[in-house]
């Protein structure tokens, strides 16, 4: 009987665990093999470089699209509306919770919007900074 | 027995005009292009750009979209191959000239099939329809583009394009 209590415990604390390690943070760890790998001096994501990231005017894209902000706005909290008028939920994770849940969607959306806005993909160090960057706020 | 003349006329009378009122409704009909009901369709042809009822273009138009996402209106929006077989079904199966018959055919008019045209709004019946639509409107800072159909047309999403 005690035996079987010990397991069921040990089966929920395991349970748990895995939870909290979620696909988005799975994510962010093959990220982070990947910018390692780049850079040996790599030391983590930063939510401060993202922001930058998702701020900045790069214009080396499509012309009607030269920052991230173009499309979601300037408040990661807010909705923002795509150039035919498609609301787009807001990124900050504490507004839309389960909005990275999908590691193939987030890929997806990397792969054409940083075409879109960078005229290249971004790197995995990008990719993991505008991460830490939403999942901040 | 004399015939019953003046209950008939009206009677008659009364059917015709409900006739009339019925083609009209009908004719106000041919501006609903059934919704996308398929999920997956919804998704990836909907997150950009509301997701154009497939029943607005013939299926040649579709199936040659579906092979030029690479280049989509000047956009990269290719999906994987799966999902993009699923696609093309749903939007074949569903194309003015296959499923959509009944509501697309008018859209549809003047256009040759084989020339898969690829711009709705470049279709004489949509130009023809908003050609009383002026330029300071479309360049409004709530519509700039012609793809944003629910800007004006607020049910544009369940299916509804009245005027």
């Amino acid at each position: 009987m005690k035996f079987r209590l010990a397991l069921s415990c040990f089966a929920l604390s395991f349970h748990s665990l895995l939870a909290s390690a979620g696909p988005l943070e799975a994510q962010l760890a093959t990220y982070a093999t990947a910018a390692k790998a780049a850079n040996p001096a790599f030391a983590g994501f930063s939510a401060a470089r993202g922001e930058k990231l998702h701020v900045t005017n790069f214009a080396l894209g499509k012309p009607d699209t030269p920052a991230c902000t173009s499309c979601h706005g300037n408040d990661p909290r807010a909705a923002g509306k795509t150039l035919t008028g498609k609301l787009i939920e807001p990124m900050a994770l504490s507004v839309s919770p389960g909005r990275y849940a999908d590691p193939a969607k987030v890929e997806k959306w990397f792969k054409r919007n940083c075409n879109e806005v960078l005229g290249r993909e971004c790197t995995p160090l990008e990719k993991g900074d505008w991460l830490a960057f939403v999942s901040s706020r | 027995m004399k015939f019953p003349t003046r209950p008939l006329a009206l009677g008659l009378l009364a059917l015709g005009f409900s006739a009339l009122i019925f083609s009209r409704a009908q004719a106000g009909g041919g501006h609903y292009y059934p919704p996308v009901a398929d999920p997956v369709v919804k998704e990836e042809c909907g997150s950009c750009h509301l997701a154009f009822p497939a029943s607005m273009l013939p299926a040649s138009s579709w199936k040659r979209m579906m092979g030029e996402l690479d280049n989509h209106f000047g956009d990269n929006a290719s999906v994987d191959p799966e999902v993009a077989r699923k696609i093309t079904a749903y939007l074949v199966a569903n194309a003015a000239d296959t499923g959509g018959q009944r509501y697309g055919a008018k859209l549809q008019r003047g256009v040759d099939p084989a020339s898969a045209p690829q711009r709705i709004t470049a279709l004489p019946k949509w130009v023809r329809e908003h050609r009383e639509v002026p330029d300071w409107e479309w360049r409004h800072k709530d519509v700039r583009s012609k793809a944003n159909c629910t800007a004006c047309h607020a049910d544009a999403e369940l299916g509804y394009y009245e005027d």
